[in-house]
């Protein structure tokens, strides 16, 4: 039998304070870069705007086509190599111009000019401002829905801690996927909302299993006398541990080979379901797991505080 | 459950059989997005308030003329906002009459307010009638532009409403956009107004236009030098006939240019008002207007009787085509504006499927290896269940006419590996139920029933995030959501169900056995 832990018994809660120290330093450098690039980049679907790909038959440089586009007085287009340097996105914020006139005076632009050689318009995306607002406001309804379905799943099955605790790590893990979509440049669209919105359904798994196990304990009448809840988390963590990392690497081995082979459309996408499964797992087991446990050491102090206060009187 | 091994087998094989039945072939039963075939994704937004303004206009018109009809003097008629209509009137004689001639020609109306010295009444449309018009817009907009698209010939168009006043139009494997966009969103409202000659167009536009009528433009384009000049005619604000008197169109080429020209044929009504027109203005010039630009003004010779017209322009013949198919469809009621435009083109759907069928079998034979590798004869099963979750998966898209997208893809691939993961919970729980000292068979049994309530929850919040994904989601995203929910529902057939029963056929008889090859 091939096993990847035998027998584990890893202190996972005991380093917790570690964990909370990398995951904010994380978060705070992906924010910092979030403010210094002037806040998360917005794609098309959320800022509104034209997206033209287009494809040439050998390859351009970038200045190439500005000047093409500069004839048409659309040189402020941000130009973005897509994949190699035959393929490129051009990206025109929203103006007085039509879709349909912005599509007329590239294809215009580019034909002119003949050391550009022949190309082929391949992908047209136009969003209007309203569409954009729309989206925007929808999208954020959207995340906070699952959240709130998932806050009640949770307390409904197990208790309200842990969904607050499930919650809390599910903010966790939008904060990692935003900051490292910023840290690699990545704009926000629809599609990486879908990979976000699945990652919070997915990341929550893998604390559910966890908690689980430690009600199934604690009904086996496994609990020791004087065992911590602490160590009970860390147990069930480490019980279940070869099923989370099991269960991470299918998945994620699933999604990395979508973001190597799946191509340039899908590989934004693919990106943060990577690293939406990697964060998931590790905010089961540190920043859920972690989490309850400081909440309810926290509430046994107090009771054990009030109980004294009550023995004084 | 063990003693009924036959009705689980047969209901396998069933549901392997219809799964086949309903995806054979997989090229016809399998509905590809317009990212994946190509095509364009229109939304467009109907300005329902211009419908109400035109509504208002014309009931403004309607009452202007019945009261003159009853010897009442009207000064103007003019409309305020967008519902609100102002009438004045030449010293009203009796203002009850007025006040109730109004009422009765105008029932759709409130009285706002009604100032007897000045002679002046204020109406406002009736908030519901306001309401019926709006729909009515976007309802009849959404015929007309079905009409347009079938008379186009776009195979499997879908045109749809999308919330109050938006309409989606989907159009696969269209190869030239910039057309399609044309005739879809032109208003088509084409107009015949008689042209004023006794002031010149310049005259106008310097002074202002008389009372009554409007300065409207003709693009001429220079064919050599591709220049655009705009020559203004002062016409008629009121139009003579509409193309609501349109019976046919068709393009035509005439015979000493060779240019193709539209050819219109007016119904019964409209047929006669024109011969009256033609006849009363021999010599005059008639202007072709559609959509505010004059197409051509020719003079009129003398009086056509036939009921037809013609629409010359410097066409080309796609343009004429199009043209004659916007005023065979009618015109919008209101005009729309291209709130969002989404247009793959074929080459790059045909890549993006190539790419995403190499992403799927990739990540299938790692998954696949892993699970061989890692579970061995258990892997194997697991493998087997795996393949059977990508074929019902397909099936219910197939059966269900769902809509395979890019991000659908990667809502396949993502099941491929969270569909294993029910299997692993299961495996796992078997191994340590086995490490705890129970046999074969009680490992099997204890590992899938206590797994059970795991693979539950877990399948529970993927859903609820997938349910929350469809429910926002526009074309694409939504075909995420959809793999995905089907994925995981899925799963629970094959992984569990599926995985059982080959468990229980392989391990049932062996009660004294020992091993297990997990």
């Amino acid at each position: 039998m091939i096993q990847l832990f035998r027998d584990p018994s890893f202190n996972f809660i005991g380093r917790r304070r570690w964990a909370y120290l990398i995951s904010i330093l994380f978060i705070l450098v992906g924010v910092g870069s979030m403010v210094a690039k002037g806040g998360l980049r917005y794609g098309i679907d959320f800022s509104g705007g034209t997206l033209i790909q287009v494809r040439f038959e050998t390859p351009v440089a970038v200045d190439r086509i500005r000047r093409a586009l500069e004839t048409v007085q659309m040189g402020d287009s941000v130009i973005q190599e897509f994949g190699d340097a035959r393929e490129y996105l051009l990206r025109l914020p929203l103006a007085q111009l039509s879709s349909e006139e912005v599509t007329r005076r590239t294809q215009e632009a580019l034909a002119k000019d003949s050391a550009l050689g022949k190309h082929e318009i391949r992908r047209v995306e136009f969003v209007g401002p309203q569409v954009g607002r729309d989206l925007q406001i929808q999208a954020l309804y959207a995340v906070l829905w699952s959240m709130i379905g998932i806050l009640a799943y949770v307390a409904i099955r197990f208790d309200l801690l842990g969904g607050v605790a499930s919650v809390a790590a599910i903010v966790h893990d939008v904060l990692v996927c935003l900051s490292a979509m910023s840290l690699t440049n990545r704009e926000m669209s629809l599609a990486i909302l879908a990979a976000m919105l699945t990652i919070i359904g997915y990341s929550v798994n893998d604390t559910i299993v966890a908690y689980d196990r430690v009600r199934e304990n604690r009904a086996k009448g496994g609990r020791r006398k004087g065992e911590s809840f602490e160590v009970q988390i860390n147990t069930a963590i480490n019980q279940t541990l070869s099923r989370t990392v099991l269960t991470a690497m299918t998945t994620f081995l699933a999604t990395a080979i979508l973001y190597l082979f799946g191509g340039k459309v899908l590989e934004d996408m693919a990106f943060v379901l990577c690293i939406g499964v990697f964060t998931g797992t590790y905010s089961t087991i540190y920043i859920a797991g972690s989490l309850i446990v400081d909440w309810a050491g926290w509430r046994d102090r107090l009771v054990a505080r009030r109980k004294k206060a009550v023995a004084k009187a | 459950m063990r003693r009924q091994l036959g009705a689980r087998i047969a209901l396998v094989v069933i549901v392997v059989a219809v799964s086949a039945w309903y995806l054979y072939p997989p090229a016809d039963t399998i509905n590809l997005g317009l990212d994946l075939q190509g095509g364009i994704h229109l939304v467009l937004g109907v300005e329902v308030d211009k419908a109400v303004e035109a509504q208002v206009e014309r009931a403004g018109d309607s009452a202007r003329a019945e009261l003159e009809k009853r010897g009442i003097g009207v000064t103007r008629v003019e409309r305020r906002g967008t519902t609100e209509l102002v009438i004045q009137l030449v010293s009203p004689p009796g203002w009850d009459t007025v006040l109730r001639t109004i009422e009765e020609v105008l029932p759709v109306f409130d009285r706002r307010e009604a100032d007897q010295a000045a002679g002046r009444v204020v109406l406002a449309l009736k908030p519901g009638e306001g309401a019926n018009i709006r729909e009515l817009a976007v309802r009849q907009g959404l015929e007309t532009i079905r009409n347009r698209v079938d008379q186009f010939g776009v195979a499997e168009p879908s045109i749809q409403q999308q919330g109050e006043n938006r309409i989606l139009v989907q159009l696969p494997g269209v190869q030239d956009p910039a057309r399609a966009k044309a005739l879809i969103g032109k208003t088509a409202l084409l107009e015949f107004k008689m042209v004023d000659e006794r002031t010149e167009p310049e005259a106008a536009l310097r002074t202002g236009p008389p009372p009554g009528t409007e300065i409207l433009y003709q693009r001429r384009v220079n064919k050599e030098t591709r220049e655009e000049r705009k020559v203004p005619f002062l016409v008629q604000k009121k139009a003579a006939i509409t193309g609501r008197d349109v019976a046919t169109a068709r393009v035509s080429i005439d015979q000493n240019t060779s240019e193709p020209y539209v050819s219109v044929d007016f119904n019964a009504s409209g047929g006669r008002a024109f011969a009256d027109l033609t006849d009363a203005n021999v010599g005059k010039r008639l202007a072709i207007v559609l959509d505010g630009n004059v197409h051509s003004a020719p003079q009129i010779r003398e009086r056509i009787p036939s009921g037809r017209a013609q629409i010359t322009g410097g066409f080309t013949s796609d343009e004429a085509t199009d043209l004659a198919i916007v005023l065979r469809a009618g015109a919008l009621p209101a005009p729309v504006q291209v709130l969002e435009e989404r247009t793959v083109g074929p080459s790059l759907g045909a890549d993006s499927i190539r790419q995403g069928i190499i992403a799927i079998l990739a990540s299938t034979a790692l998954v696949f290896v892993f699970m061989l590798f890692y579970y061995r004869l258990s892997g194997v099963i697991a493998d087997v269940a795996l393949g059977l979750n990508l074929l019902l998966l397909m099936a219910i898209m197939a059966g269900f006419h769902a809509t395979l997208t890019l991000p659908g893809i990667a809502g396949i691939a993502l099941t491929i590996g969270m569909a294993v993961d029910t299997n692993i919970l299961i495996f796992e729980r078997i191994r340590e139920e086995l490490r705890g000292g129970k046999t074969v068979r009680g490992a099997i049994d204890a590992g899938f029933s206590r797994a059970f309530k795991t693979v539950v929850d877990t399948h529970v919040t993927v859903l609820v995030a997938g349910l929350i994904l469809f429910q926002f989601g526009t074309g694409p995203v939504k075909g995420f959501a959809v793999t995905l929910m089907i994925g995981i529902a899925v799963s629970l057939f094959t992984a569990v169900f599926f995985t059982r029963l080959v468990f229980d056929l392989l391990y049932m008889g062996q009660r004294k056995r020992e091993t297990l090859s997990i």
